[in-house]
């Protein structure tokens, strides 16, 4: 390519940053965080004291390994590649470090990541998200590599490689509740999602169709957004405990002044603004020149909606969704603070109790869940706009 | 908007802050709320000062989040550091999904209660509406215009300071303005974790069950964010006019 | 076949199509055309309903056009726009199936036409059929949508600047190939266009419009000889009017019995043609062949000149 004499490799300033900041925080920093119990203060433990001597080398010389890698090659794949192997080895270092510093059948000893293996993790975290983000993977192939990642992680977990971290020890003394708070989020955020879609996409298509009332009703929504979420949860538990005493079917089925509805409901009318808002602009972007065409050739006005436009709309209106469900997955999460259940009851509680370990339980599931979604749903449109452009 | 919206605009502002300072004018209009006899109005600290502590954590975090913000995105775009503009990208992508209250709650056992974690939480939040349109608006300058600047002898920095940033200033402005008025709502999170705002009014009426003070917190929150929204609107427009770019 | 009759619309205070009545026989090709914003368009718009007139009305083969259901009237009509109007998100297949789907026509009927279209207008159906339109050339595109207007055997067909966005080259082949369509189905089109010389190539009558009135509606030869209007001959041009005459008529029609040396002129090949290869050669006296290959006559520069004068 060039007529340069050969010269150094080039060396990658990215990858050089990220490879002092892992080998940085293998050496000096804390690995791990040992606990004789839960109230206890933590002391720290680096990686030779934490695993037996060959072990602990192993890890640190194929964290240098990928060191090296992020700092002298260029290609993407094999970068890539370095970062998956790095992460699966300090996350099983991790495992076993706690494995090893707990001594057998001991449930009180609390052993947490130290500030060392986070920056570790994310250092090589963030070359393996920009080896991906090079290679620009399309659709099919981001879902498959979410697919293939949480299949790895329930085989760790299930395997039980991690049960001697102390997140792990929270979920075995919450693990009932998990379950069923896991349950109550997914719910929360699905159900008023849909009662969103059910009645922002009718209403998207009248403001597309109804130029006055566009201009209305995105500013009733828009002022709605502006209301704090726990504002509106809990402005909202006044009327819906009023329906359930005087109703009492509606207090049957769930109806109360505490506890879910409110979420719901409170959910539901976040979710509006961007569903109709998004429904409008994508029903607007279908070219005029089709929608004449459709309709001269005989398609009937529901026709043309139904084969045409909406089809059309499409990847603008899933990107709305996609936009309410990470939303909504967050503010599930607030709603724990009036009962609504979901992860953010071990937030809160973990933030009560200052013990990290159970914030971790309610947030990392959080944010896996939006991650997800995220990534899902954008390759939902990403595949719907390559079959029209 | 003309003049209705002035109106409007003044009487909102009027209602704010004749709120805040006489508060207990208005007890009559939300005593309906209240139950038991309980106060309508707030009456565990002075409204004014909370409002004012709940925007001054908001300004603050938002001033340091465009700061940190902007200068990361022009970094971003210049070709010494196009080599990080992927990772930038998709590391905004994957921020957008992360809900500030983990944020918040994962920064609370490392620093703290009180104003810190919520600072922190907005600030990581802030960043990346701001980080995200500056890139936008760098990348959309047209190139033939760059490229005159070259040509007719500017250095990087003056094409930067003199063409490139007054050209991608509308979007900056408008991330910053969105950053702005989704803290302000974020910003009664924070009152979880004992930072001093408006949602200690809220939190208190969900404790005690008192609808008024929910009622109170929300509206001046809502209040807030709706002048903040359109105060920004205003002085995007000054800006822009002054510098003859729309 | 379609009988314009007074048809008017008004768009509040401006009056866009006025009083305009005209026929089109069936089995021919009418061409609107006019400047932007005479009207044309809305006039073709009003055939089928896409805009309803506000007087007037019109009639398909003796029936009122209000008198059927409009989406019924429209499976029943080719409309073919500029910038086709393909649906991006479904297949060439399925762009043409469109209507015939509509109607109810079984699976087999559909693909069997869908084949046949796509041959006529030599798109390999194996190679395209299941092709996205943003994966087509823009002449391919053009194609596929006459193709869809025509699927469900339409008695008459619409065509609103449909060769705008062609390049001159594709353009002249596409004119050919419309008309060739046209005479092997019969279909009745009635075509706008701005294009003075598309025109004359592709209509047996020509209407010209300006400002929403109808100023002259004949065969393209008295458009030239006896225009109604100044603004007609203005649109048809002054300047080269004798040659426009030459290019209507064909050397078989024009030829006088008799033999003559030289390379034979086809009896189809338009007088302008022969004139302009007459004066290249230097010669003035040309045999004609028969498409059949038998002698046709002969043309003379005197006859061929005779031929377009005016009057």
């Amino acid at each position: 390519m060039s007529l340069r004499p050969p010269t150094a490799p080039r060396v990658d300033r990215l990858g050089s940053l990220l490879g002092v900041t892992a080998l940085a925080a293998l050496v000096a920093m804390p690995f791990v965080d040992f606990k004789a119990n839960r109230i206890a203060s933590g002391a720290a433990r680096s990686l030779g004291e934490a695993l037996p001597v060959t072990s602990a080398l192993t890890v640190g010389a194929i964290v240098a390994a990928v060191a090296a890698i992020a700092v002298l090659v260029t290609n993407a794949r094999v970068r890539l590649f370095a970062a998956v192997v790095g992460i699966v080895v300090v996350g099983l270092a991790v495992a076993a470090a706690a494995d090893a510093l707990t001594p057998p059948g001991n449930r009180i000893v609390r052993v947490s990541p130290g500030i060392g293996c986070w920056v570790l993790l994310i250092a090589i975290a963030l070359l393996g998200t920009d080896a991906l983000a090079r290679l620009r993977p399309g659709p099919a192939a981001r879902v498959a590599c979410l697919a293939l990642t949480a299949a790895a992680l329930y085989a760790g977990f299930a395997h039980g490689t991690f049960d001697n971290l102390s997140v792990m020890r929270e979920y075995a003394v919450n693990a009932s509740s998990f379950g069923r708070e896991a349950r109550q989020h997914v719910l929360l955020a699905l159900g008023s999602l849909g009662g969103a879609v059910i009645v922002g996409l009718p209403l998207g298509i009248l403001c597309h169709r109804v130029a006055r009332l566009r201009g209305a009703i995105l500013q009733i929504l828009n002022l709605i957004q502006t209301i704090p979420s726990i504002a509106l949860f809990g402005i909202l538990m006044v009327p819906l405990g009023a329906l359930a005493s005087a109703v009492p079917l509606a207090a049957a089925l769930g109806v109360s002044g505490i506890g879910a509805a409110p979420a719901v409901v409170a959910l539901f009318l976040y979710a509006l603004l961007p569903v109709v808002a998004n429904t409008t602009v994508g029903l607007g972007r279908v070219s005029p020149g089709v929608v004449d065409a459709a309709r001269g050739m005989g398609l009937t006005s529901r026709q043309v909606l139904l084969q045409i436009e909406l089809p059309l709309a499409l990847p603008v209106i899933v990107t709305g969704i996609r936009i309410v469900l990470v939303q909504n997955i967050g503010l599930v999460t607030i709603a724990a603070l009036i009962g609504g259940g979901g992860f953010g009851t071990f937030v809160f509680q973990g933030v009560g109790q200052t013990a990290i370990d159970l914030v971790l339980l309610g947030a990392i599931p959080t944010v896996a869940l939006a991650f997800s979604s995220a990534v899902v749903l954008d390759a939902v449109v990403d595949a719907l706009n390559r079959t029209t452009s | 908007m003309g003049r209705l919206g002035w109106v409007l605009r003044l009487a909102a502002f009027g209602l704010l802050v004749a709120f805040l300072t006489v508060p207990q004018r208005f007890a009559p209009l939300f005593v309906p709320f209240t139950e038991y006899g309980a106060p309508p109005i707030y009456d565990q600290g002075s409204l004014l000062m909370l409002a004012l502590a709940h925007l001054g954590t908001v300004f603050l975090a938002t001033a340091a989040s465009t700061a940190v913000a902007v200068t990361l995105g022009i970094l971003v775009t210049r070709r010494s550091g196009a080599e990080f503009l992927p990772l930038s990208r998709t590391l905004v992508n994957i921020g957008q999904t992360f809900p500030p209250v983990a944020v918040l709650a994962i920064a609370v056992p490392l620093v703290g209660f009180g104003e810190t974690p919520t600072l922190i939480a907005l600030f990581a939040y802030g960043l990346l509406p701001v980080f995200e349109n500056t890139i936008s608006g760098l990348q959309s300058c047209p190139p033939p215009v760059v490229e005159a600047a070259s040509g007719m002898g500017m250095s990087a920095r003056q094409r930067l300071t003199a063409v490139e940033l007054p050209l991608a200033m509308p979007l900056i402005l408008e991330g910053i303005r969105l950053s702005l008025v989704v803290n302000v709502g974020t910003a009664t999170i924070g009152s979880t974790v004992a930072a001093k705002g408006l949602g200690e009014v809220i939190i208190a009426g969900l404790l005690s069950n008192n609808t008024a003070f929910i009622l109170q917190g929300g509206l001046v929150t809502g209040l807030m964010a709706m002048l903040l929204y359109d105060a920004m609107a205003a002085v995007e427009r000054r800006v822009l006019r002054a510098a003859h770019v729309a | 076949m379609i009988t314009v009759e007074s048809l008017t619309k008004d768009y509040g205070a401006a009056r866009v199509v006025d009083d305009v009545s005209l026929t089109v026989a069936r089995g021919t090709v009418a061409v609107i055309v006019g400047t932007s914003g005479s009207g044309k368009s809305t006039l073709l718009r009003m055939i089928n309903r896409l805009v309803e007139p506000t007087r007037g009305r019109v009639l398909l083969d003796g029936r009122d056009t209000k008198d059927t259901p409009v989406h019924v009237l429209r499976r029943h009509i080719g409309y073919a726009i500029q910038g086709h109007g393909l649906f991006p998100h479904r297949t060439v297949a399925q762009n043409i199936a469109t209507v015939p789907t509509l109607l109810g026509w079984e699976r087999a009927r559909i693909a069997a036409r869908v084949a046949e279209l796509l041959g006529i207008f030599q798109l390999e159906p194996r190679e395209y059929a299941h092709k996205y339109p943003h994966q087509l050339s823009g002449g391919q595109q053009q194609r596929v949508g006459v193709a869809r207007a025509l699927a469900a055997e339409p008695a008459v067909l619409l065509m609103d600047e449909p060769f705008g966005a062609l390049d001159p080259i594709i353009r002249s082949k596409a004119q050919d190939d419309l008309r060739e369509i046209q005479r092997r189905f019969g279909t009745t089109v009635v075509l706008v266009t701005h294009d003075m010389d598309e025109a004359f190539r592709l209509g047996d009558r020509v209407a010209v419009m300006s400002q929403g009135r109808l100023l002259q509606y004949d065969r393209p030869a008295v458009l030239l000889t006896r225009p109604a209007d100044p603004f007609v001959s203005r649109l048809t041009g002054t300047a080269d009017r004798a040659l426009k005459l030459l290019s209507l008529v064909t050397a078989g029609e024009a030829a006088e019995p008799g033999a003559a040396e030289g390379a034979a002129v086809p009896a189809a090949t338009p007088l302008r043609e022969v004139l302009a290869d007459l004066v290249w050669r230097g010669a003035s006296v040309a045999p004609v062949v028969k498409a059949d290959g038998t002698p046709g006559g002969r043309l003379t520069l005197a006859g061929i000149l005779a031929r377009g004068r005016a009057g």
